[in-house]
Order: C-alpha cells, then sequence, then structure tokens
C-alpha cells in the first residue's frame, strides 16, 4: 500500500501555498505510507540556455565547493540551493553536459530530476518528519505529486522512495506492485536505459523515459503501458505543464480526483483532497480503469 | 438530536456511542472522508452523515438506517447484515461486498466490483455500476438503472441481476435470462421501497447458467 496525491494549480494566486497545500495531502496519506515520503515540485522554469538538477547525497555534502568547482569546470555561472539532503544545481549550461561532468566527477552523487522546472525530493521516514525536514510550507510552485511509501517489495531507502524521474521535467509515482519488473528491468537496461535499484516502480519510470526516447507521446507512451506493464498500478506521472493519471485495467489500487475553478487534484483517498480551500465545491470523481486524465496549460 | 462533528469527536468514540446507546437520531458533520463511519451498528438508529466518507462506512450493518450525503469510498455497507444504507453520491469499488441482509441504495455511480460475493442484500444503484459487478453473488438482488461495465456475474451462484441500460460483455457463466411477471412484479416493489424511479419494465434479468458451480458426472474425467 501507498499514498500519492497530486495538485496542480489553476490560479496563479494560490501558487505561493502550493508546498502548504501539498503538506497537508501529504501528511493525511501517512497510513497509506509511513516509510518514505517525496515529492516532484514544478516552478520557475529556467530558460533555455541553463538547466535545473536536484542532487541527492546521502552523506553530509561540502555542497559550497561542488558549486565552485563546478563553475570553474563547466565555465558557466552555477546557482546552487541546499534543501536538507537535497540540492537544487542551476547552471547556464546544457543538461547532457552538466549530467555527464557531475556522473564522471561526482558519482557519489544521485541526480534525482533534471529539466528546467522539476525538483524532486524524498527521504525515509514519516510524512510529517519530511515535510519539517524539507520545509514544504516555504515551497511555491505551480504543480507538484507527492507520494508516501509502504514497501512490499523491496528495501526502505531513499534511493527506493519515489518520486522517479523519468527524463526531462518528468517524474512518476506509483501506488501497486509490478508482476514482471525483473524482465522489464533486463530487458530496459539491453536498451540502455539507466535503472540503479530493484525497485518495481523504477522500471516502471525506466519504461516511460524509453518509450519517450524512442518517439512516443506521454499518452502513447501510457497506451502501450497498459500492455506491456503487468500488475496493479496508480501512477502519477508529473509533467512540465501538468500532471497524468493511469490507473490499470483491474484497478484495485484506489484513486479519486477533483476539480475546482482554483485547482485539480488527484489521491489515492478522498480524505487527502479534503484537506484543499473551496473542497466543498469541487466536481469529484473515481478516475475509470485503463484511461490516461492529463491536465496541464 | 446528537450530533458528533469529526472534526473534534474521533470515530471511535462515534462508533462506540453508537453501539452503546439508543439514541433515534444521530447526526455526523465534517466526515472528510474518515473511514470506518458508522460502523457495526445493531440498533434501529437513524443516522445521517454530511458529507464524503472514506474506507468501510457502515459495515456490518444491523437494523440501523443510515443516510450519507455524499460520496462514500471503498466497500462501503460491506456485509451488511439488514436496515437500509442510501448514498446519495457515487460509490467507490467493491459497494455492499458480501452483503447478507438489508437495502444499499446508491443514487449515483458505484465503480467495480458492486456485490462482489453479494449474500443475501439487496442493491439498487440508480446510475451505473464498473467492472466485475456482482463476481461470485450467492443471493440478493443487483439493480442497476444505468449501465454495467464488463465481467457482470462472474461465476455467478443464485443472485439476481437486473439492468436497465447496457451490458458490457458478461462474466464467466453469466446468462441473460427470462424477465416473468414475478420478477417485473418483484423489481417493481424493490425500485418503490428503494424510492428510485424507474420503469421496471425496462429492465433485463441476468443470472447464471449453472454451468460452472455444479459438478457434472457426465464431465467427471474432464475435472
Amino acid at each position: 500500500m501507498c499514498g500519492i496525491v497530486g495538485i496542480y494549480l489553476k490560479n496563479e494566486g494560490l501558487h505561493p501555498e502550493l508546498g502548504g497545500l501539498l503538506a497537508a495531502m501529504l501528511i493525511e496519506m501517512s497510513d497509506r505510507g509511513p516509510d518514505s515520503a517525496g515529492i516532484a515540485l514544478y516552478r520557475d522554469p529556467v530558460p533555455d540556455s541553463s538547466c535545473k538538477l536536484t542532487l541527492y547525497s546521502a552523506e553530509q555534502y561540502d555542497w559550497d565547493a561542488l558549486r565552485t568547482e563546478m563553475a570553474a569546470s563547466l565555465q558557466a555561472d552555477v546557482k546552487l540551493d541546499v534543501h536538507a539532503s537535497h540540492a537544487v544545481v542551476i547552471a547556464a549550461a546544457q543538461v547532457a553536459s552538466v549530467q555527464d561532468w557531475l556522473r564522471a566527477q561526482h558519482p557519489e552523487l544521485r541526480i534525482m530530476s533534471a529539466g528546467s522546472a522539476i525538483e524532486i525530493y524524498k527521504e525515509k521516514g514519516l510524512p510529517r518528519e519530511f515535510v519539517k525536514r524539507f520545509k514544504l510550507h516555504e515551497l511555491n510552485g505551480s504543480h507538484a505529486l507527492g507520494h508516501t511509501r509502504m514497501a512490499t517489495e523491496s528495501a526502505v531507502t531513499t534511493e527506493h522512495s519515489h518520486p522517479f524521474s523519468t527524463g526531462m521535467d518528468l517524474c512518476l509515482v506509483h501506488n501497486g506492485s509490478l508482476s514482471n519488473h525483473n524482465w522489464l528491468r533486463r530487458t530496459l537496461r539491453d536498451e540502455g536505459v539507466d535503472i540503479q535499484t530493484d525497485n518495481d516502480s523504477e522500471v516502471a519510470a525506466g519504461y516511460l523515459m524509453w518509450r519517450l526516447r524512442e518517439g512516443d507521446s506521454l499518452e502513447e507512451a501510457l497506451q502501450r503501458a497498459l500492455t506491456d506493464l503487468d500488475g496493479f498500478y496508480t501512477f502519477a506521472i508529473g509533467t512540465k505543464d501538468g500532471f497524468a493519471v493511469l490507473r490499470d485495467p483491474i484497478a484495485c489500487k484506489p484513486a479519486v480526483m477533483a476539480e475546482t475553478d482554483d485547482w485539480v487534484a488527484m489521491s489515492s483517498e478522498f480524505r487527502a483532497i479534503a484537506q484543499l480551500p473551496g473542497v466543498e465545491h469541487a466536481t469529484i470523481w473515481e478516475p475509470a480503469p485503463a484511461t490516461v486524465y492529463t491536465w496541464g496549460r | 438530536m446528537t450530533v458528533f462533528d469529526l472534526n473534534s469527536d474521533s470515530v471511535r468514540a462515534l462508533n462506540q456511542h453508537l453501539h452503546d446507546s439508543s439514541s433515534d437520531y444521530l447526526t455526523v458533520t465534517n466526515p472528510a472522508g474518515r473511514h470506518c463511519i458508522a460502523c457495526g451498528i445493531d440498533s434501529a438508529v437513524e443516522v445521517t452523515i454530511d458529507g464524503h466518507v472514506g474506507y468501510y462506512c457502515a459495515g456490518m450493518n444491523k437494523t440501523a438506517q443510515i443516510t450519507i450525503a455524499g460520496n462514500a469510498g471503498p466497500g462501503v455497507a460491506e456485509n451488511i447484515m439488514s436496515g437500509t444504507v442510501r448514498i446519495s453520491g457515487n460509490a467507490s469499488q467493491y459497494a455492499g461486498a458480501s452483503g447478507r441482509g438489508g437495502t444499499l441504495i446508491i443514487e449515483g455511480d458505484a465503480s467495480a466490483r458492486c456485490g462482489i460475493s453479494m449474500k443475501g442484500v439487496d442493491i439498487v444503484v440508480a446510475g451505473s455500476v464498473g467492472h466485475m459487478s456482482a463476481f461470485m453473488a450467492q443471493k440478493g438482488r443487483l439493480v442497476v438503472c444505468g449501465d454495467a461495465g464488463d465481467f457482470l456475474g462472474d461465476s455467478i451462484y443464485e443472485a439476481f441481476i437486473y439492468v436497465r441500460g447496457n451490458v458490457g460483455e458478461l462474466g464467466a457463466d453469466c446468462i441473460e435470462k427470462e424477465m416473468t411477471a414475478a420478477h417485473v412484479q418483484g423489481l417493481k416493489d424493490l425500485l418503490a421501497s428503494a424510492a428510485v424511479v424507474a420503469d421496471a419494465d425496462e429492465f433485463r434479468r441476468y443470472g447464471s447458467a449453472r454451468k460452472l458451480y455444479n459438478f457434472n458426472v457426465d464431465h467427471a474425467n474432464d475435472y
């Protein structure tokens, strides 16, 4: 069992409150996932000439030294903002060159996300502690996904936590379990997709990364996932402009969606959505099985 | 009138009160999707829940009349024994699962697996139901005024299914059956007592072909 939450703010006036709204939803999903919590947040897109990455270090890290070294090596402006065990790097350079440099020079760091607007934070422990540690109430943005994990098939570590990056400005959170992830992991590795853990949800993320790389649109990739992924799932997929939701054809794993003039939200359970302002006027429905739902600008 | 406000009162205190006291009426406010509201009642109390509820609301209900003015999460009225549970909005999956008696009325739609393994409950859905509804249904009646999703009545035993709208693919061993005058009359009475407006003559009946659950001695070598 896990908890998923997602919120997309139609009303720009609410953007400063995104982190607080997400925190309330995430904490409400603690029963569904007390092992770890994570979010993907979209805000302040950088121009095309720059890129934004979220980095993670399991150990105490000298982020300032990294920033100086990176700026000198890449000969580019680098800004770095530390959030607990994570740091957001904005570099005036092409994303591929920054990723290549990090992998070569600092393999001890894990790249949690890459793109222009996405930031991913995730950590072991209760959602309430996560919210406090990452100061969620101070985070603004246009939309976000969150996940609370109850581990059923692989270890409880930060690396096994959701969301998983699935490419530039894309990420995935998952409630459920996949049955064919070992076979799929081998296939994806043969295709050159970098999968780092034995987690089933990371395979789903890798699958989407592969299909998008092969030229599928997100919608096409999700339609194909209905055939290729075997198991139980409710997925929420964060994109630069919004988010998408997909449930497997059997649809055992719960999901509920709601919309007002100000926001669109999804969650594993209504009680997370019940935390949002104006919910009493929301249109509420359950997403149908095997149907792709998308929101965005 | 007793009021429990779940913003300040706990669900456990509410349920304990419902088990211990013999109030005639009780109102629950601010349910906010909480789980297990008004479960295990064994008295003829009338409970009104003002808002949306989460998992397993009104489970195991005996004799109580429970009204949910909102939507219900998964497993509403699970194993209902008697009494009435009425939902003004939609219900999530496995509504009325394994219910043994009483009536469950859903004024909106129900999603997947409505009435799974039902054992005597009457379920009246004014809207549509999702896939795998009445799976392994043993006894009772599932009435769907709208459409039914795929695999309706899969592996059904002796429950009755009535559908007014379209039916997707039927489940294993589920077939359309003759709608006799007695069936129409029984359905008319049930719709009237559930206060759901629909013309009983417009429904089709589905039930078991009885080829799956009966041991057939002629095919002994096939088992």
